[in-house]
């Protein structure tokens, strides 16, 4: 049997970041245009659904690299708890990154609205008009997209626990660097 | 089983760990910040899509299930005829097809669903034209040619100035002309009132759309425009505003029983000059009118099961072919109608057993 991997596939490291950088502007975007008034809430908007459609086309990628490449397994020596809690967190982080956009198209789908993410590009409904679908829905896209937040707060300073503190290349399994050149 | 990730660590000196411990919390609390600062909780003083619908309910008080604004309506059906006079300019597919079906909402322009018909001199009309290809157009307009204000801000100051005085329980009377005093881009509007006529009917009433857009042509040419539509009904020479509270739906549904009620959809294009991102101000002088089609009503509905009940009629929904123009009111009608829209959508079961007839 060979080695575990020391490091994430390349083409999962790749998406790991793309997608990070993309889900915190998203999660930006999205607080900054539910609270303005003002011109920056519709060019957020219009930043906001092509990019959430972005996101999820990537997810689903993601997910067959996921369980297409083998993982570098965690720390032998890591407290059972925290291997409990990141496996938690990365499921809580893929299946929101998956539910939030479908979350918001159907919610647009809900209102009535057309679904554009440009001025004549149109997806098609995903659920038939239905104002208090659509008021459940737009509650729950907002209150699970702080739930991505505070998760993806956990995991940042998780990882910079691992690499700062514990040493361990768990963080360097994502960012590809040999942890002795740290 | 061999543990591969864990070189030998030398273990962390107390000084060392708790600088890195730091430099976690620092890493953490600047990106909750950044967070905390752009959805507001660490910018109170921003206007916010809530600010201005909660001002609404602190003026009107909340009505669980209805507008937070022009809360007193009706639900309209019928269709849009195209003339070729608008093909040139927009591309929209509501220009090219003969027909577009149109969902539409005749309105009083308070947050009280239960004012009196002659409380206010303003009637508004809201279109939605439902295009073939999927794509919609949606349109706020009202009876005034003008908006009083012309930014969010000077609109939530002016709801401000009407808000209730805690102690009275009515707005303060020194308030509003003190605030038209401190704004005078609301002169316009403002002369427009002392001469404004009510209309005894919605039919017989122009409506405007008094944000300025943008047609663009197959060519990508933009052309800045304000629509409106003028009624093909009009006032008798006597006819008044009568008196009771309900006279404009009982009128409109009269009408209606007795056929098709008929705009024509005007379209004003800018001269050069012209200011696009400033609803107070007029267009004067001579412009030329496109006489985009004809906008023909053939039913109604109650709103409180009708088909304009669940339509936010966001003044950004737009076809491909129309665009918005940088008027800062359009903005914020969008966010502010979504954030009334989501109060008021999981809100619609008292809607169907609200009283239907005005109280006082």
């Amino acid at each position: 049997m060979s080695a575990q991997p020391r490091f994430f596939a390349p083409l999962a490291r790749l998406l790991h970041w793309v997608m990070a950088l993309m889900i915190i502007a998203m999660l930006f975007i999205g607080a900054g245009l539910a609270a303005s008034v003002s011109e920056r809430h519709e060019w957020l908007l219009h930043l906001h659904k092509p990019l959430g459609i972005a996101i999820l086309a990537l997810v689903i990628v993601r997910l067959v690299v996921r369980f297409s490449t083998r993982q570098p397994p965690l720390p032998a020596d890591l407290p059972l708890w925290q291997v409990l809690a990141a496996k938690a967190s990365h499921l809580v982080l893929y299946g929101l990154m998956l539910v939030l956009p479908l979350l918001g198209w159907a919610m647009i789908s809900a209102a009535g609205d057309p679904v554009m993410l440009s001025s004549s590009v149109q997806l098609p409904a995903l659920v038939a008009a239905n104002a208090p679908l659509f008021a459940l829905l737009r509650r729950a896209h907002g209150f699970l997209a702080y739930v991505l937040f505070f998760t993806v707060l956990a995991h940042l300073a998780a990882a910079l626990f691992h690499g700062w503190i514990r040493r361990d290349g768990v963080l360097q399994s994502m960012t590809g660097r040999d942890a002795g050149a740290d | 089983m061999v543990d591969h990730s864990s070189p030998p660590r030398p273990p962390l000196s107390t000084a060392s760990l708790i600088a890195r411990l730091a430099g976690i919390g620092a890493v953490v609390a600047v990106v909750a910040g950044a967070f905390a600062y752009v959805n507001g909780t660490l910018d109170p003083q921003r206007l916010r899509p809530k600010t201005l619908v909660n001002a609404l309910e602190t003026n009107n008080g909340v009505h669980p299930g209805f507008r937070r604004n022009h809360a007193k309506g009706v639900c309209v059906a019928g269709y849009f005829e195209s003339s070729a006079e608008a093909r040139a300019y927009s591309s929209a597919q509501v220009f090219s097809e003969a027909r577009t079906p149109v969902i539409g909402r005749f309105a009083l322009p308070s947050g009280n669903p239960y004012a009196p018909d002659s409380s206010v001199p303003i009637r508004s009309f809201a279109v939605q034209f439902s295009q073939a290809n999927g794509q919609q157009w949606r349109t706020g307009m009202n009876s005034m040619p003008v908006f009083p204000v012309g930014t969010p801000e000077a609109f939530y100051q002016m709801l401000k100035a009407g808000a209730p005085d805690p102690a009275t329980g009515k707005p303060n009377p020194a308030n509003m002309p003190a605030f038209f005093a401190a704004h005078p881009e609301t002169a316009a509007f403002l002369a427009w009132v002392k001469t404004a006529k009510p209309s005894a009917s919605y039919a017989t009433q122009s409506y405007n759309g008094i944000n300025a857009f943008y047609l663009i042509n197959a060519e990508g040419k933009r052309q800045a425009v304000r629509w409106g539509v003028v009624p093909q009904s009009q006032d008798g020479a006597g006819d008044v505003a009568p008196s009771d509270s309900d006279f404009l739906q009982t009128d409109l549904v009269q009408r209606l029983t007795a056929g098709p009620l008929r705009w024509q959809l005007n379209m004003t294009l800018a001269n050069p000059g012209d200011p696009v991102d400033d609803a107070s101000k007029a267009w004067s002088g001579e412009h030329k009118v496109l006489n985009a089609g004809t906008l023909v009503l053939q039913s109604s509905q109650p709103q409180a099961d009708g088909d304009c009940r669940d339509i936010n009629f966001d003044p950004l929904i737009l076809p491909s072919g129309i665009e918005a123009s940088s008027d800062p009111l359009l903005a914020a009608r969008s966010a502010a109608y979504a954030s009334s829209y989501l109060r008021r959508a999981g809100e619609v079961s008292p809607l169907h057993s609200a009283p239907q007839e005005s109280k006082p």
